[in-house]
């Protein structure tokens, strides 16, 4: 027998004023179970909270209703007070009788009353089925996988390494340093980006806490947070790291000659070649598609002129496995690929080239090396593969506007001689320093117009290239010549990147990179638990946004591993063995693969999210929810819709926690009204209501049901609405079939500042409802006969 | 949704005898300046569609400019006057789709 005790809140006169509280206590203390029910000022105050803590050990109370205002507003706060008294934090329950009553409805203070003890009896019905949380805890270690290590990977497995946590570091080229390595100087300090990025690198190779693995690349993984599983290929370097001094005599002999792509193709490389002059490992590599021949051994010169003795033939591919708690994704970007922009010659023109391609002919030219004549008449075309929807990418890539504005700086200083154009849409100067630096620019003489250039052409007698551009302030075409024309390739998600999400199983967004958990609030997680993005990886950005983000990821990484504990949400699906009789359909439907058929179902609690999406698939009524059981969902139904008055109607609507809900909330705190017969329950996800349930409620007297939930850019749960659109249809169906009007279920995707939406669908509802009627007792028992069964 | 960043101007082969740019006629429709439709650059276009297929915001811009022409010829106001043309020298496809591009 449970014992409940029920406090309703006066809330200072913000429910006082429009529901009579004594009314509603008067109410409250009729209903079962319910042993003490008392009326505060303020609830959440010492004294409300004091009060509760006296009954329960006076009256030796097991659970509580609070009714007042949101539990997004105090749950938090009453699950503590039951802590302090020694309760389960679960056993209380909020009746929402302040934004979801008072304040919505306060131009209706008798609705609004009669609103607050049905939200009361729901919640007191709720609370009498609710059982003790039982938080699980998972172990959890100190061991990372950082996948890529750019400034990203790099960055962040050095914080994770300094604090104590044991970090795997796997790099698929031959040397660390990424992107970054490439590049001459950064905006807008212009600091030489090899100068700083080096002290990192060595930092890197040299921690006892990083272990680092070049050249390698990861085949599988499995598991979930707190036990990934890893496959990784080590590929072959045939040259020994620890001997090889970098001397460079293996490479004066060798035969072959390939484009080097650190240098994107421009210069060449022998097939034994040092990845770059900052490599890291410092040490030779034999690329085995550009050899002669290994095995057999066809030329074997190399190893002749190695004193160190360093090259071995015998090597071999090497496959390791780990086991690790968290993962770290920093895979960076490839560059737009400038041949999909025909009209820009790449490829083609002899001198048209990219701004990677330039700032790799900078670095040789400090050092001396001219790769290619550079010329006097210089002009940049931005936005090349970015805020274009004939490729495809309708985003901007953030750092062209900058990088452009720094080479074209760099150009001029070189050489104040040269005229340097840069042909723009937006000039983006967004970040410390920026807009600074773009006015420095224009001091030295850069040239900015404001123009996106149609096409380029090449003058057939000298191979000077046109730009053809109309000049949007002036109006002005312009035809003008260049010796080299630089184009400002966007940022796209590298092949690699590509690959890691599939291995993952984590989400990319619309625009191809790696989605985040929410956009606003959790931009360094990813949708699945205990994996994190840093980086390029998660869309264009320029360096010190790329380290701040690394450092993030390796933030949020400490704060799930540090307590050497993790605690799970307690809202997970659970599987009746009993009933299951593994059918596995429930295992095909899970959109996060967190259920396995063994003799039955069984649900990886660390994966499942808690959607409860799976409990419609199951045609067993198997599955269940914790804290929003099936049995509590049908307790609030049954007491929103019972005892209903003639002419009386009862709309339901379930909403989400995160937007819904949320919604409702801010609808009432604004004081927007909108009918006072719709009940508002709240669910995790609006998925876990089946067919059945919607049709039950029907049964017991519903006029109508609304179910609400995340747009899918926001939710937190993936597929979602796709469910509900099933069981809508599904449920549709069957009442159909009963002669009810189908129109009565109605669903939506929100987000919280959909105010106008949800007032609107929701009184259209209402008005269909009054238009239809209430639903007669004849039609409503064909629901039990015929209700939909998969 | 144009950004006014000028690709359609230097991709149209007519943009040089226009007295507004392909670029300007879209700016001159976003602010719904009407006198746009008396300008001489929407009957110099060709409908080669170079712009529609180069337009980084995927606007249609043919399909704009055939609209504006027909804001003048719906009012039964045709843009040549038939008896006025020189046929011997027109290849018959030509005089068709003149009569079909200029006239109500």
């Amino acid at each position: 027998m449970a014992k409940v005790g029920v406090y309703v809140c006066h809330c200072g006169g913000n429910i006082s004023d429009t529901v009579d509280v004594e009314e509603v206590a008067q109410f409250a203390s009729k209903l079962p179970d319910v042993t003490v029910v008392r009326s505060i000022s303020h609830m959440c105050s010492e004294s409300g909270q004091k009060a509760i803590l006296d009954d329960v050990e006076e009256y030796k109370l097991d659970r509580v209703v609070v009714s007042a205002c949101s539990p997004q507003f105090q749950g938090a706060t009453f699950r503590k007070t039951l802590i302090k008294a020694g309760l389960d934090p679960n056993m209380v329950e909020m009746a929402n009788i302040r934004e979801q009553s008072a304040w919505p409805h306060y131009e209706e203070p008798e609705k609004a009353t009669e609103k607050a003890k049905i939200l009361t009896a729901m919640a007191v019905e709720k609370i009498r089925l609710s059982k003790p949380v039982e938080i699980e805890t998972l172990k959890i270690g100190k061991n990372v996988l950082v996948i890529g290590a750019g400034i990203a990977g790099i960055q962040a497995s050095l914080d994770l390494a300094n604090a104590g946590f044991n970090v795997y570091l796997v790099e698929e080229k031959p040397t660390i340093g990424g992107r970054m390595a490439q590049l001459s100087r950064t905006f807008p300090t212009e600091d030489c980006a090899s100068c700083i990025l080096a002290p990192k690198m060595a930092d890197v190779a040299d921690h006892p806490n990083i272990n680092l693995m070049t050249y390698s690349e990861i085949l599988e993984v499995n598991g979930s947070v707190g036990n990934f599983k890893v496959r990784i290929k080590k590929k072959p370097r045939y040259v020994d790291e620890k001997k090889c001094t970098a001397c460079g005599d293996c490479e004066k002999v060798c035969p072959v000659s390939v484009p080097d792509e650190f240098n994107l193709g421009m210069t060449e490389r022998k097939a034994i070649y040092l990845p770059s002059s900052t490599a890291v490992p410092h040490a030779h590599v034999i690329d085995d598609n550009a050899c002669l021949g290994i095995v057999p051994l066809v030329c074997g010169l190399c190893a002749e002129a190695c004193e160190a003795d360093a090259i071995n033939y015998d090597d071999a591919p090497q496959y390791i496995n780990i086991n690790v708690d968290t993962i770290i994704v920093a895979t960076g970007f490839d560059i737009f690929d400038a041949k999909l922009k025909p009209q820009y010659g790449y490829g083609k023109y002899k001198n048209v080239i990219t701004a990677l391609e330039m700032e790799r002919m900078i670095v040789e030219m400090a050092e001396g090396h001219a790769i290619r004549p550079v010329g006097k008449d210089i002009a940049f075309v931005q936005c090349v593969g970015s805020r274009d929807a004939q490729v495809g990418n309708l985003y901007c890539s953030r750092i062209c506007c900058m990088y452009a504005t720094k080479l074209a700086s760099l150009l001029k200083r070189a050489d104040p001689s040269r005229d340097v154009y840069v042909f723009y849409t937006d000039l983006r100067a967004y970040g410390k320093g920026f807009e600074e630096y773009y006015r420095t620019a224009q001091d030295l003489g850069v040239k900015f117009i404001r123009g996106r250039p149609g096409e380029l052409l090449e003058d057939p007698d000298n191979n000077k290239v046109i730009v053809r551009v109309e000049d949007t302030l002036t109006r002005n075409i312009i035809d003008k010549e260049f010796d080299l024309v630089v184009l400002s390739v966007g940022l796209v998600p590298s092949e690699g990147t590509k690959k890691i999400a599939e291995l993952l199983k984590i989400p990319r967004s619309s625009d191809g990179f790696i989605k985040e958990a929410h956009p606003k609030f959790r931009p360094v997680d990813t949708p699945v638990e205990g994996i994190f993005v840093a980086g390029t990886a998660q869309g264009p950005k320029d360096i010190p946004d790329t380290v701040a983000q690394a450092s993030g990821a390796a933030a949020r990484a400490i704060t799930l591993m540090n307590k050497g504990e993790y605690e799970m949400s307690p809202i997970k699906a659970i599987i009746d063995e009993e009933k299951c009789d593994g059918c596995g359909l429930c295992v095909e439907h899970c959109p996060v693969d967190a259920i396995e058929l063994k003799k039955v179902a069984e649900i990886n609690p660390a994966v499942c999210k808690g959607c409860g999406s799976c409990i419609s698939s199951c045609p067993r009524d198997a599955i269940d929810l914790k804290i929003f059981s099936n049995e509590e969902i049908m307790a609030e139904i049954r007491n929103a819709v019972k005892d209903k008055k003639d002419g009386e109607k009862r709309i339901l609507v379930f909403a989400d926690d995160m937007c819904t809900y949320t919604l409702a909330d801010s609808v009432g705190t604004a004081k927007m009204k909108y009918d006072a017969s719709t009940y508002i329950i709240r669910v995790p996800s609006s998925s876990r209501i089946t067919p059945k349930m919607m049709l039950k409620a029907f049964e017991m007297g519903a006029d109508g049901i609304f179910l609400g939930e995340c747009e899918k850019a926001v939710s937190p749960y993936p597929n979602t609405l796709e469910a509900i659109e099933n069981n809508v249809n599904k449920a549709r169906e069957a009442l159909v079939k009963a002669g009810i009007e189908p129109e009565r279920v109605e669903y939506s995707p929100f987000v919280t500042v959909m105010f106008k939406k949800f007032i609107g669908l929701v009184n259209g509802l209402s008005e269909k409802a009054d238009k239809f009627g209430n639903i007669p007792e004849e039609k409503r028992k064909r629901l039990i006969v015929e209700e939909v069964v998969r | 949704m144009c950004e006014q960043c000028g690709i359609c101007t230097t991709s149209c082969p007519m943009s040089e005898e226009m007295d507004v740019s392909p670029a300007g006629i879209m700016r001159a429709v976003q602010i719904g300046d009407e006198s746009i439709l008396e300008s001489k650059a929407i009957w110099y276009c060709a409908s080669c569609f170079t712009c529609t297929v180069r337009c980084p915001r995927g606007i249609d811009l043919a399909k704009v400019t055939e609209a504006l022409r027909q804001m003048t010829l719906r009012k039964n106001v045709d843009h040549i006057d038939i008896e006025k043309i020189e046929k011997e020298d027109l290849p018959p496809i030509a005089l068709v789709s003149a009569l079909r591009k200029f006239t109500g």
